[in-house]
């Protein structure tokens, strides 16, 4: 799918994609996650990890500041919310812009290092923003308390506060949130995805490639490299301001805690265990970190008696012992012992684990045509 | 085809445009209410689902652990099991052991991680998908208000768990919204005369606050109340919570002329600052002639027993204290012992009591519905809950019973007995009006979801 790409075959895969979105409330019902908000949080954290991605995923840098900008996001969308009005348009595109102005500032100065140095910056620069907004920038964000609109806010264009419903983010009247949220996002994500596809298929996708193959020949050969780095840095930091805007269009509040090195991290965490460099990858790794959380996370004891019911009685007890260990507050242990096993056995992540699927599936069906060309590893 | 391949051009925005539209279209198929029932979550079938959100992992871990267990033990007495607990000396009779309104109670559970947003994820899981009628629990002022804001605008009953912020019941009070615990308003007016009486009217106080809308809320009662009886403010120092090492903020109390330390912390926090206060030795320092003391104006037994030795003589307040000896204290310590083999702390007392309030208030209502069960628990007069009479006031949904003043114990008789109750001061002293500056907001109408 990679090896060979044409606009035909890219449409039908957009097609294919755009059509499993927006049927998620269907075929995510039987493992119980098609409710929405986890539907929601599915497109969010899947936009994020997209942008994420062209970064990490192109050119190789490795930010561990990315939730920086999606706090910023979404505290410029709650702001929006409070003095402009609640329509998520407005909030959506100011965080955007403000999301970008940031990337910029941090990009410019961030990427004068690569490598881990480059690394590290960020990160200081994310846990930087994220004290200043937990305690110093408190009249701006209201700290640990998180930012939320109030009755007594202006709200412009709703007609100057006063309103009877509930402070719920409205698109001409459709509250954003429940299923109606879920679409919202879900064609957010597909227009983030669009454009992602079309960025890994443009010239500066390439050279983005190049960056992350060898920067030196790239400079020898008179190109500067740091325009373009820049370029993906403040593309994907807008990407995750989208997606902290969106966090805040389905549930207006704002929280510091959305900015810490641990929500960084976790974005990480999605793209390295879905396939970085893949399109689809770290959409899987953001839906599969986020079903854990919220499902797994939510197993008790009560939970693992009703699916080992079938066991008897003595081999019931010991198996709901152990198995919970890894479910209830223990589920980052089953993630943790997930993400290993991929990075071990499936170092392209999920994506990686699916085309070997598809070639064994391939050689099957035609053993005897020889493969001309060896398929090349996806990143 | 060469490489450089122009990305826009008239026919693929033409095909982005339909597929756009087809796209913004879908929504409003699956949003049509056609379905929509009486209210949000009704129970159709021989179940009610209450969802029950506490902090299993992080500073809070500990309050969360023993909410959850002092749950699973009312969801038991509610559906007839185990002893009965302390519906046996609840004042009103209107549960019979058989569930509510014929109705067997479930439970899902879920974890705020002491954290807004998670809180607020998870408590939306158990609304969207699991069907929960009612969530309860928390262990952190942020947590409740940002839940009871979201439980508010979904349309189910909050109960909120251990929240103290004037500002729960106060500012961001909601329709839907109902607590049981005390608040810092409460505290002050119980601690200060406490305070006089122990150390007299001429001291200079120095807070060290918890950064967040409880540590706020709890400076400014302890303030106000100790100026009131004649103390000086001489500074009120923010630290940010879970710094775990607080030597920093200490360091300057030593030379700032205070002779009293009031510390504005909960859980972990509070901890690890009592313990480093008393390790630099703030206790055996006589500043202005008086000996310097520490305060820690919200006391809980599990803090108690992480602080140790460094707790004895200190005063504080709290909601309730296993060592009560009225009927419904006693039952409730009774059953609670022997489910789980120790005594419970505030946290689970005050959440075992909403549960049952909450229980009751439907069965009087004989609904689940939020609006009408609003209703049966505004104004409701009880006892039998281990705080004496009761009264959960309509105009702000927040419950009014006597406050313990506490103080650690000098001579423990066993690893759970720290607290030792100085005083209980009765409800008519600690009642304030729900339109007081520092508390006013307003409730809204309550929301029945769909």
């Amino acid at each position: 799918m990679f090896t060979k790409t044409s606009p035909a075959l890219d449409l039908v895969y957009f097609l294919v994609f755009a059509a499993a979105v927006l049927t998620m409330p269907i075929w995510l019902a039987p493992i119980g996650a098609g409710y929405p908000d986890l539907l929601q949080k599915f497109a969010i954290f899947g936009l994020f990890a997209t942008g994420f991605n062209i970064l990490f995923g192109l050119t190789g840098y490795l930010s561990f500041g990315h939730a920086a900008f999606l706090g910023v996001g979404s505290y410029t969308a709650v702001w929006s919310f409070k003095l402009l009005g609640m329509n998520p348009i407005p909030a959506a595109v100011l965080a955007v812009v403000a999301s970008g102005v940031f990337a910029l500032a941090i990009g410019y100065v961030s990427l004068r290092r690569s490598g881990i140095y480059f690394s590290i910056l960020t990160l200081a620069f994310a846990q930087m923003s994220y004290n200043l907004a937990y305690s110093v920038l408190t009249p701006i964000t209201n700290g640990e308390t998180g930012l939320r609109v109030l009755e007594s806010d202006p709200r412009i264009l709703d007609g100057g506060g006063a309103t009877d419903g509930p402070l719920i983010s409205n698109l001409f009247g459709i509250e954003m949130t429940g299923y109606a949220g879920f679409y919202f996002c879900a064609v957010v994500l597909l227009i983030g995805f669009f454009i992602a596809q079309r960025i890994f298929r443009s010239p500066f996708g390439i050279m983005l490639r190049a960056v992350k193959t060898n920067q030196n020949r790239m400079t020898y050969t008179g190109l500067n490299p740091r325009p373009y780095t820049l370029a993906a840095f403040v593309i994907s930091g807008m990407y995750a301001g989208l997606a902290g805007a969106l966090m805040c269009i389905t549930d207006p509040l704002a929280g510091a805690e959305r900015m810490q090195w641990t929500a960084s991290g976790e974005v990480v965490l999605m793209t390295i265990l879905g396939g970085a460099g893949t399109l689809l990858g770290p959409i899987f790794g953001a839906a599969l970190i986020k079903y854990f959380e919220n499902i797994f996370s939510a197993f008790n004891e009560q939970t693992l008696h009703e699916i080992f019911g079938f066991l008897p009685d003595f081999l019931e007890a010991p198996v709901v012992a152990v198995s919970g260990l890894f479910v209830g507050e223990g589920w980052h242990l089953t993630l943790g012992v997930l993400f290993m096993l991929i990075v071990i056995f499936l170092p392209g992540g999920l994506m990686e684990g699916f085309a070997r699927i598809g070639r064994v599936l391939k050689r099957s069906s035609n053993k005897s045509e020889k493969s001309g060309s060896a398929t090349a590893p996806a990143e | 085809m060469s490489l450089i391949r122009k990305p826009l051009n008239r026919r693929s925005i033409l095909r982005a445009g339909a597929m756009g539209g087809a796209a913004l279209a879908t929504p409003t198929i699956f949003t049509s209410r056609a379905w929509s029932a009486g209210y949000l979550n009704e129970p159709t079938g021989s179940e009610v689902v209450f969802g029950f959100n506490v902090p299993q992992t992080g500073a809070y871990a500990d309050e969360g652990a023993d909410e959850l267990r002092a749950y699973q033990l009312a969801v038991k007495h509610i559906n007839g099991e185990g002893d009965g607990g302390m519906l046996n000396t609840f004042t009103s009779k209107a549960l019979g052991g058989n569930g509510i309104n014929g109705k067997k109670v479930a439970y899902v559970t879920g974890d705020t991680q002491t954290k807004s947003d998670a809180a607020r994820a998870s408590a939306k899981r158990m609304i969207e998908k699991d069907g929960a009628i009612m969530i309860t629990g928390g262990s952190s002022s942020g947590v409740a208000i940002a839940v009871q804001s979201l439980c508010q605008e979904a349309g189910v009953i909050f109960m909120a768990g251990l929240t103290h912020s004037n500002d729960t019941t106060g500012k961001d009070r909601r329709a839907n919204g109902f607590r049981h615990f005390f608040n810092t308003e409460m505290t002050g007016a119980a601690l200060a005369p406490v305070l006089k009486n122990a150390f007299g009217t001429a001291r200079r106080a120095y807070h060290l606050t918890a950064d967040y809308t409880w540590g706020w809320s709890q400076e400014g009662s302890i303030k106000k109340y100790t100026e009131d009886i004649g103390w000086d403010t001489v500074a009120a120092v923010r630290t940010p919570l879970g710094a775990g090492d607080f030597s920093q903020y200490i360091t300057p109390v030593l030379n700032s002329g205070a002779d009293v330390l009031v510390l504005n912390h909960y859980g972990k926090d509070m901890v690890n600052s009592l313990t480093q206060a008393v390790q630099f030795g703030l206790r055996d320092k006589t500043v202005n002639g008086k000996q310097f003391e520490i305060v820690v104006p919200l006391f809980s037994r599990l803090m108690a027993q992480g602080a140790g030795e460094n707790i004895k003589g200190i005063f504080g307040s709290t909601n309730w204290n296993w060592s009560l000896q009225d009927e419904g204290s006693k039952a409730f310590v009774k059953s609670f012992g022997q489910e789980y083999g120790f005594p419970p702390s505030q946290a689970a007392h005050t959440t075992y009591c909403q549960a049952l309030l909450y229980a009751d208030a439907c069965q009087r209502a004989g609904t689940f519905q939020p609006c009408a069960v609003k209703d049966a628990l505004e104004d409701f007069d009880f006892d039998g809950l281990g705080n004496g009479p009761t009264l959960y006031r309509g105009a702000d949904h927040q419950c009014f019973k006597d406050v313990l003043v506490v103080k650690g114990k000098e001579a423990p008789q066993s690893q759970f007995d720290l607290l030792e109750v100085v005083e209980v001061t009765p409800r008519s002293q600690v009642e304030y009006k729900p339109d007081m500056a520092d508390v006013q907001g307003d409730l809204g109408t309550c929301n029945n979801g769909a």
